[in-house]
């Protein structure tokens, strides 16, 4: 911090740019070493952070994916003892739910929208820090457990009485329940946090009408995360009760519900899978306009379409209880709620085909994964009207079908799009390229593999192969075509395995990339590749949807905002209107105290509920050390 | 992945044709068959959009653009968008229309003449064909008789977690939930067996939890019935007369119940006729004496973690007893 005089302000005017860079940087930076690197609040360092470990989660999951495969590739194989098939395929689930899908796409988010909407940090940067350490404490707390033979066994869903203190002994099933608290808190702190920096930081002029699409899905999105994660805590933590302090929430001999459970699991569950998809909806709108060269068709119906599906979201639920033996009438209606939610979709989808007749496509990698989702996808939600169908799904309801059909949705409707978008934000996130032909290759294969495996599964489905059986009797007519899907799952792979290499290979040594590699038109380009720690430096102001398009000579800023302490502008949230200089918190240690504290009082309280009042000891002096006033000037404003 | 659309019709038939009895799309009773057909109907319609909206993909991306004057106008586009969402909700609106009068049509457990009361267990299915009077009625284990073309009420019940049951040749599948009581159309038009399997995640062996649903004639089905409720068959040969003494006298008559002796478990399933079912241990291996003996020898190998104990037996007991078992036809 440079030193500083009473009454003085030293402002962006007048500043040449290296001068003007060189005090920003002094300002913003994380300090060298490991001190630093724990106390960062640098919303691009958090979120490359986030995105690493995401896609170490799912190199994880995929191994548990593919030891499944070795032990259902025959009949009566013996690879695989049952209890040790259970963890696995638990832990499969809930790894790519909780600690893949839904952390990496708010990792992304984290990294790029405050770049998008023009911003210097993220709001509320040391909770993004605190929502971090949570993540990773959750992620390791559930594979630690795995490793020492004491991963859940009970399914990703975990339905009572299953996972009750009746019929599952041990700390499994709380290992499971713990590990959704830590990954909630870190989710809900991520979405508090988008919802503010797109409400409140957007660059001046950057009305709601201009918003870019990904920023619009993720503001869906955590509006989603807002309502949804809520049901899942209320449940885990009565699920941890009734195993703790012998309550009876789930007990049916004792006034508890059991479908209780399943109407709280799925009020969360079914959101969830928006929670997965909204974000990949807006990386496909993203990167289909930058390689059509011009706007998404319709952006106003576009908009329309995420918040209607974010709605139609929660009147889902029951669709995943049709037999359960729910009044027919009620199904019913979720029926008609569940195939409505295709007209949403279907509607991006005509737009975006729309946008690529009318424009002209450039078939690059990132373009490839798109085209990909659009020809997986659209599978995927042809078989989700089949399965919202009461009578239909009565008979593929826990079979292979309903693996295949989700894979399809959440690999093809998510994975896809985020590969491309890893290729086509890998350049801005790291300022290199990574490879076009690595890049071809490897979607090549993810795509081959990825139908190979998964479209026999529907067939596996309707020959009456349930789910979540470790193995199967040779008289079952299953065994030719699960040989073949676990030797497709090889091509799949190995289609991920390239894609990995050509992550960490471009990381080293890739070709340096400039600013703006693919001509795209969000804010985000209009920074260095990467960018330095302060994003911008001075403040972009939009006056259009599409502020770079055109490769524009100039961009008009903002200016008046301090250097030598950490500000950004805060903005109207509906035009944008620039209303105030605000502080923005400079790095802390604390956040990773508070996350260390809160991680040993909630995996304390597994044990006895004793930890919840001991444990917030520490908890609240971690607290009090991060809300102390420290007389510096970004805590003091 | 076009080809692999067109594949699936082919391999549709393909799987009704064969005799795979534990297929949706080989249903052998009024409410399967009418599901088949809403299924094969909606995978039609979804085939026949999702090749539109590729042929429409491809000519997006691969059409010729000649040069810049040919931009299309964004009014025409904004009413073939209009028109397609609109297609969408009449199609969305056709299949729920089609799939609620396939609920209609399945019919209403409530109005069958006969009821049968299926209670899951860990990892087996218990049978009961009550009755008024307590002596005619009896039980069984993972194996349901029911008379051909008549509508038969399934009363659903679980002792422990969630189960569902499901023998897909017949109807869909109904789970079977802890303090609740639900119920499912069974229907068989043609005699026969058809296997089903338990379809809710139920722990260690959810995989080992088969059953056989036995549709037969109506005389056969009586004279089945008239069996079941006999007492046990008093053993004729020598092993299976030593092979009682032994049952007796081993812990198995605390878990089970071999009506007509001092055996009267209630744990375990009822042996009253064991030997007159197709399978042991939920369907995981055809009833012959090798197989029970093997069963009762090692259970926990053959189906790991499963509620029987091993009980330790000589050679010669086991062979006596699984004599035994054999002899309770």
């Amino acid at each position: 911090m440079t030193t500083r005089h009473e009454g003085e302000d030293l402002r962006d005017r007048g500043l040449d740019e290296m001068e003007l860079d060189r005090r920003l940087s002094q300002t913003w930076s994380t300090p060298a070493g490991l001190w630093g690197a724990l106390s960062t609040v640098d919303h691009k360092i958090i979120g490359r952070r986030y995105i690493v470990t995401a896609f170490v989660f799912l190199a994880l999951g995929g191994i548990l994916a593919m030891a499944m495969r070795l032990q259902l590739s025959q009949p009566e194989a013996r690879f695989i003892g049952p209890d040790r098939y259970n963890q696995i395929f638990t832990m499969h689930g809930t790894n790519m739910m909780f600690l893949f899908a839904v952390p990496v796409m708010e990792a992304m988010a984290v990294y790029l929208v405050p770049l998008m909407v023009g911003t210097r940090n993220i709001a509320f940067p040391r909770l993004n820090a605190f929502s971090y350490w949570m993540y990773l404490a959750g992620g390791l707390l559930l594979w630690i457990a795995f490793a020492v033979d004491t991963g859940p066994d009970v399914g990703w869903f975990a339905y009572v009485p299953l996972a009750g203190p009746q019929y599952a002994a041990g700390k499994r099933a709380d290992i499971w329940a713990q590990m959704i608290t830590f990954t909630e808190v870190s989710a809900l702190a991520v979405a508090v946090e988008i919802v503010v920096t797109v409400f409140k930081q957007r660059a001046p002029g950057m009305s709601l009408d201009r918003i870019p699409l990904f920023v619009w899905s993720m503001l869906v999105t955590s509006f989603l995360i807002i309502m949804a994660m809520p049901a899942i805590m209320i449940a885990s933590s009565a699920l941890i009760l009734d195993r703790l302090v012998g309550t009876h929430f789930f007990n049916p001999a004792e006034g508890g519900d059991v479908l209780l459970w399943q109407h709280l699991f799925w009020f969360f569950g079914h959101p969830e899978v928006y929670i997965i998809f909204l974000p990949a909806v807006g990386m496909v709108s993203t990167i289909v306009a930058t390689f059509t060269r011009r706007p998404v068709f319709g952006y106003l119906a576009m908009v329309m379409a995420l918040i209607a599906t974010g709605v139609l979201a929660f009147g889902l639920w029951v669709h995943h209880m049709f037999v359960a033996g729910l009044p027919r009438l009620g199904e019913s209606f979720f029926t008609a709620s569940s195939m409505a939610i295709a007209i949403p979709a279907g509607l991006q989808i005509f737009c975006w085909l729309a946008t690529m007749w009318a424009g002209r496509p450039v078939f690059k990698t990132p373009f490839l994964f798109v085209i990909g989702f659009m020809v997986i996808f659209v599978i995927g939600g042809m078989t989700g009207v089949m399965v919202a169908s009461v009578p239909f799904d009565t008979q593929v309801h826990d079979t292979y079908f309903v693996v295949a059909h989700f894979h399809y949705v959440l690999v093809g409707g998510a994975v896809f799009p985020l590969l491309g978008a890893i290729y086509y934000w890998f350049p801005k996130i790291t300022g290199r390229m990574m490879s076009e032909t690595l890049g071809r290759w490897a979607f090549g294969l993810i795509f081959t593999g990825f139908n190979l495996t998964f479209f026999p599964m529907h067939i596996l489905g309707l020959q009456g192969m349930p789910r979540r059986i470790y193995t199967y009797q040779p008289e079952m007519p299953w065994s030719g075509l699960n040989m073949f899907v676990s030797l497709s799952a090889v091509i799949l792979a190995a289609g991920f395995l390239l894609f990995f290499i050509d992550a960490i290979r471009s990381a080293v040594s890739g070709t340096a990339a400039p600013a703006n590699p693919w001509e795209a038109s969000t804010l985000e380009w209009a920074t260095s590749s990467p960018p330095p720690p302060y994003n911008f430096a001075r403040l972009p102001v939009v006056g259009s949807l599409e502020p770079l398009f055109n490769n524009p000579e100039t961009l008009p800023v903002a200016s008046g905002l301090s250097v030598d302490r950490r500000e950004l502008i805060v903005s109207s949230v509906v035009e944008a209107l620039p209303e105030a200089r605000e502080s923005s918190p400079g790095n802390s240690i604390w956040p990773l105290w508070s996350a260390l504290a809160t991680t040993v009082l909630l995996i304390w309280s597994i044990f006895t509920p004793w930890a919840v009042v001991w444990g917030s000891i520490p908890v609240s002096i971690a607290l009090i050390g991060w809300f102390w006033p420290k007389g510096t000037p970004e805590d003091d404003a | 992945m076009r080809t692999g659309r067109v594949l699936l019709l082919s391999i549709i038939s393909a799987v009704a044709g064969c005799s795979g009895n534990q297929a949706a799309l080989d249903p052998q009773g009024a409410p399967a068959i009418h599901i088949e057909h809403l299924i094969i109907g909606i995978t039609i319609v979804c085939t026949v959009v999702w090749l539109l909206v590729m042929i429409v993909l491809g000519w997006a991306l691969l059409r010729k653009r000649s040069s810049d004057s040919s931009q299309p106008g964004e009014r025409s586009l904004t009413m073939i968008v209009g028109s397609a969402v609109a297609a969408t909700v009449i199609i969305i609106a056709g299949l729920t229309i089609a799939s609620f009068y396939t609920t209609r049509g399945i019919g209403l457990p409530e109005n069958a003449a006969l009821t049968i009361t299926v209670r899951a267990q860990q990892w087996w299915w218990q049978v009961i064909y009550a009755d008024p009077d307590p002596v005619l009625s009896f039980q069984t284990a993972n194996e349901i008789h029911i008379p051909v073309g008549q509508d038969v009420r399934i009363q659903l019940e679980s002792a422990d977690v969630v189960h569902s049951f499901w023998v897909p040749s017949l109807a869909g599948k109904q789970d079977l939930v802890p303090g609740r009581s639900n119920s499912l159309l069974l229907r068989a038009e043609r005699p026969g067996i058809y296997r089903g399997q338990c379809a809710e995640f139920c722990g260690l062996q959810h995989t080992h939890m088969a059953m056989m649903v036995i549709a037969d004639e109506p005389a056969d089905y009586q004279r089945w019935i008239a069996a079941q409720r006999e007492n046990e068959a008093i053993p004729t040969d020598q092993d299976a007369a030593a092979g009682k003494i032994v049952f007796l006298s081993k812990p198995c008559a605390a878990c089970h119940t071999v009506r007509g002796t001092p055996a009267t478990g209630t744990t375990g399933p009822d042996l009253t006729h064991v030997g007159s079912r197709q399978t042991i241990a939920a369907g995981l291996l055809e009833t012959t004496r090798g197989s029970l003996a093997a069963w009762i020898a090692d259970p926990q190998t053959l189906k790991p973690g499963n509620n029987m104990p091993m009980v330790p037996l000589n050679s010669v007991e086991l062979r006596n007893i699984s004599a035994y078992m054999e002899s309770l036809k």
